[in-house]
């Protein structure tokens, strides 16, 4: 039985590389190699549909899924419509729509 | 460990005339440190230091906790500063790292803006009908042990040594964020290698442990931890670094700060109680000094003495290594050899 | 009628570029060089970005240019004191002699920042921390390896070292070491394909032509990973990694990670010559220490004193091309101006 003095000792914030699991993100990238090209514009995230009335980013949940940290994001992810428009916006081309598609079945349930 | 800057950061640490400024807490976590300086200073070297009954807390506590505020413990500082004049010393030396740093810091507020000295010169004069003159030097009390460092060698009756294998001690130095991150060249070797510690170690035969979260706060922070319900960053902070040092191997922790040395001690405590996990060998913690007791063992004091009974890390496998003869009926009696009551023992 | 002599100081792509173009406008060229050979940062880099173009082929071609055309050389030679005397420029050297012209050409270039004023990334502390130029000579020798000889397993760059730093004096931007990180994070992926590349930045500043298409390719053929964050802390691990401290800014989230060579691209900053020419001649210099041309335009190459011109880094951190032109720009600027003598 551990001992509970009022507080809890919090979790490790930092993206850890030396430890995070890039398996995913790897497949991914195969999958999608124009995923590599993206360069944090955010132009995704500013067309974004359901960005507009939810705290969904884009930008930032397929940053975190690259960088191996995938824990919340299967439930950020089904907040996507899909409606394709951020594909059209990307300025280096990255098939943003097809990086959703191939987190969504990649990604754990 | 390989260092190429700190002597870039030299300041200057005057050989006589201080007058003492004691720390709030310290007295509480390692009551005989205050106590050991002040010997090793009046007794082993000779050097006229003063031990005020006058003088106050700083109000750093305060102060960082946003409850007293930056005039107020400008005068109390400047109160301190009169009380120095008054007893006739012209160099103050603070056992405290945040007292130090607020006294560094005010100092150079009071030279950049020189309409705040004025002020808290009216301040004083209307609160105490008191007036002050800067010193002309604020040392930590650290300081002053590096300083004389080599005399202290010269006197010494143990090495930090392990006198089972004639190996140096590996030594974690812990320096506390307010001694030099504030102003790097108000400490010694600056603020990403400091060498204030670290020279202590290697002039008395031990060798320091150079590990990735070395610089890493310890949490402390003062209206961070205060609180009961938000300690649990603060003592991730410690743990972070804890797990980091405990690949090294480290025989001890030495820190320079109350607050730092009371925190890797008392969490390795409370880290053990609510997670299980341990950081030094066998299951034991890694026990911490602060650099006086260092200095005292290495004097020849002894350890209950130098009040390490009241550790929540037990320091007995440390003292083994260094072969020192200590009396465990003794640990805790008392000056009048009255029992004194014990931490919780944890197995630490 | 002018003698048409002119002194070049520094030897380097620009110096070397200027006094060719002079001879080849019947100037006649005095080329002083501080070192023992001509080339001058040149001569310890591997290959040139964009075109990866050895460095050798461009100071071979000078050099070569320099001794066809019988241009006379001063090496080992430091200027001690220039000065300009009733339309004359006068320089002294430091072997004793000194040497009179109608004008000069400064093309001292730049130094480059001593990393070990970072201290919090422990460069000569801890030995896998090495800068672009150490690097650069370790392409050049054809062997990349970490301090104990082993090939690099992830190798992490930082970008701005020494640059845009208000806590060094160097605001300026260095211009050339974004796509040098480019340029060297492929370096090491064509020689260890497995390796794990990092490149930290703040912002990428691919400015000339050809450099985005390198950047892109840096990612989409070599897979390195940009990191938009400048790293804060860098420590020794237990075996002898590099551990890095920085944000992700883009994730707003700390990020750990540990290397097993990290690159510090080290910036250029203005060498203490400069506050000399400045002093003696009487040429201004701008906050960050480069000496400043009369304008950003057409006459950025002349100064505000007659017979004084600038080329190359003298002025501020360029690439070898943009170099090169301004010492043509500034040896037809010096044409001109003799010709107006005469």
């Amino acid at each position: 039985m551990m001992k509970n003095f009022g507080y809890t000792i919090n979790t490790k914030r930092a993206i850890d590389l030396d430890k995070n699991d890039l398996s995913i993100a790897e497949e991914v990238m195969r999958e999608v190699p124009s995923w590599s090209l993206c360069i944090g514009c955010g132009s995704c995230t500013a067309t974004c549909t359901a960005g507009a009335f939810t705290d969904y980013n884009f930008r930032k949940t397929h940053l975190l899924a690259r960088r191996g940290d995938i824990a919340t994001l299967r439930k950020e992810l089904d907040k996507c419509m899909l409606c394709g428009k951020c594909v059209l916006q990307c300025p280096r081309g990255v098939n943003t729509r097809g990086v959703i598609a191939a987190l969504c079945r990649l990604l754990p349930q | 460990m390989k260092r190429s800057s700190w002597e870039k950061y030299q300041k200057t640490i005057p050989d006589d005339n201080f007058y003492y400024a004691r720390s709030c807490i310290r007295q509480n976590f390692f009551p005989g440190s205050e106590a050991a300086f002040l010997k090793i200073l009046k007794d082993d070297l000779g050097v006229d230091v003063f031990d005020d009954a006058k003088h106050t807390s700083c109000t750093g506590i305060g102060y960082h906790s946003d409850i007293v505020p930056l005039e107020t413990i400008m005068t109390v500082v400047a109160r301190q500063f009169s009380l120095m004049n008054e007893a006739g010393y012209k160099n103050m030396v603070s056992s405290c790292i945040t007292s130090f740093g607020l006294y560094t810091e005010i100092l150079s507020m009071w030279h950049h803006f020189p309409e705040l000295e004025e002020k808290t010169h009216d301040n004083l004069k209307k609160a105490t009908g008191r007036d002050f003159v800067k010193p002309e030097c604020v040392v930590h009390s650290s300081d002053l042990i590096f300083h004389f460092r080599d005399r202290i060698a010269a006197k010494a009756k143990k090495k930090l040594v392990n006198s089972v294998t004639g190996r140096p001690l590996k030594v974690v130095e812990h320096i506390g964020c307010h001694y030099a991150k504030i102003f790097p060249t108000a400490g010694i070797g600056g603020s990403e290698f400091p060498y204030v510690l670290a020279g202590m170690v290697e002039s008395w035969g031990g060798e320091v442990v150079d590990y990735p979260e070395r610089r890493h706060c310890c949490g402390f922070g003062f209206r961070n931890y205060l609180v009961q319900a938000n300690r649990g960053a603060p003592v991730a902070n410690s743990r972070q670094k804890l797990e980091s040092m405990a690949p090294y191997k480290p025989d001890f922790i030495v820190a320079n700060c109350p607050g730092c040395t009371m925190f890797l001690d008392k969490w390795q405590y409370a880290i053990q109680q609510m997670e299980g996990v341990t950081y030094g060998a066998d299951g034991h913690g890694i026990p911490v000094l602060s650099y006086e007791e260092m200095a005292g063992l290495v004097l020849g004091y002894d350890p209950w003495d130098l009040g390490m009974q009241m550790h929540q890390v037990s320091v007995e496998p440390l003292l083994m290594k260094l072969d020192i003869d200590y009396d465990e009926s003794h640990k805790f009696l008392g000056n009048n050899g009255k029992y004194i009551s014990r931490p919780t023992d944890c197995g630490l | 009628m002018a003698a048409k002599r002119v002194i070049v100081i520094g030897g380097g792509v620009s110096g070397m570029q200027a006094a060719i173009t002079l001879k080849k406008q019947g100037m006649t060229p005095l080329l002083i060089e501080k070192d023992i050979n001509l080339g001058g940062k040149l001569c310890r880099w591997d290959r040139l970005f964009p075109s990866q173009t050895p460095a050798k082929e461009v100071v071979e071609s000078l050099v070569g240019q320099i001794s066809e055309l019988g241009i006379r050389t001063l090496l080992c030679c430091e200027v001690s004191e220039i000065a300009r005397n009733e339309g004359k420029i006068e320089v002294s050297t430091t072997d004793g002699n000194s040497y009179e012209a109608e004008a000069v050409i400064i093309a001292s270039g730049f130094d480059l920042f001593n990393a070990t004023r970072k201290e919090e990334y422990g460069y000569k502390i801890y030995p896998n921390v090495i800068t672009s130029v150490d690097l650069e000579e370790m392409f050049k020798e054809g062997r990349v390896v970490c301090a104990d000889g082993k090939a690099p397993r992830s190798v992490a760059f930082l970008h701005c070292v020494g640059s845009r730093d208000r806590q060094v004096g160097n605001c300026h931007c260095s211009r050339v070491c974004c796509i040098t990180g480019v340029k060297q994070a492929m370096e090491i992926k064509e020689l260890y394909p497995d390796c794990n590349v990092y490149n930290f930045y703040m912002d990428m500043r691919m400015f000339g032509s050809g450099y985005e298409e390198l950047y892109t390719k840096a990612q989409e053929k070599y897979r390195i990973n940009f990191i938009r964050g400048r790293i804060s802390e860098c420590s020794g691990t237990i075996d002898s990694g590099v551990r890095i401290k920085a944000e992700d800014t883009l994730a707003g989230r700390p990020l750990k990670l540990t290397v097993d060579m990290l690159v510090l691209l080290v910036g250029k900053q203005a060498p203490a010559l400069n506050a000399k020419f400045a002093s003696e001649l009487g040429i201004t210099v701008s906050p960050d220490g480069f000496l400043k041309g009369m304008d950003c335009f057409e006459n950025a190459t002349r100064t505000s004193v007659e017979g004084v011109f600038v080329a190359g880094t003298a002025t501020g951190p360029k690439n070898v091309g943009e170099s090169m032109s301004e010492a043509v720009k500034a040896a037809m600027d010096v044409s001109e101006y003799i010709n107006t003598l005469s």
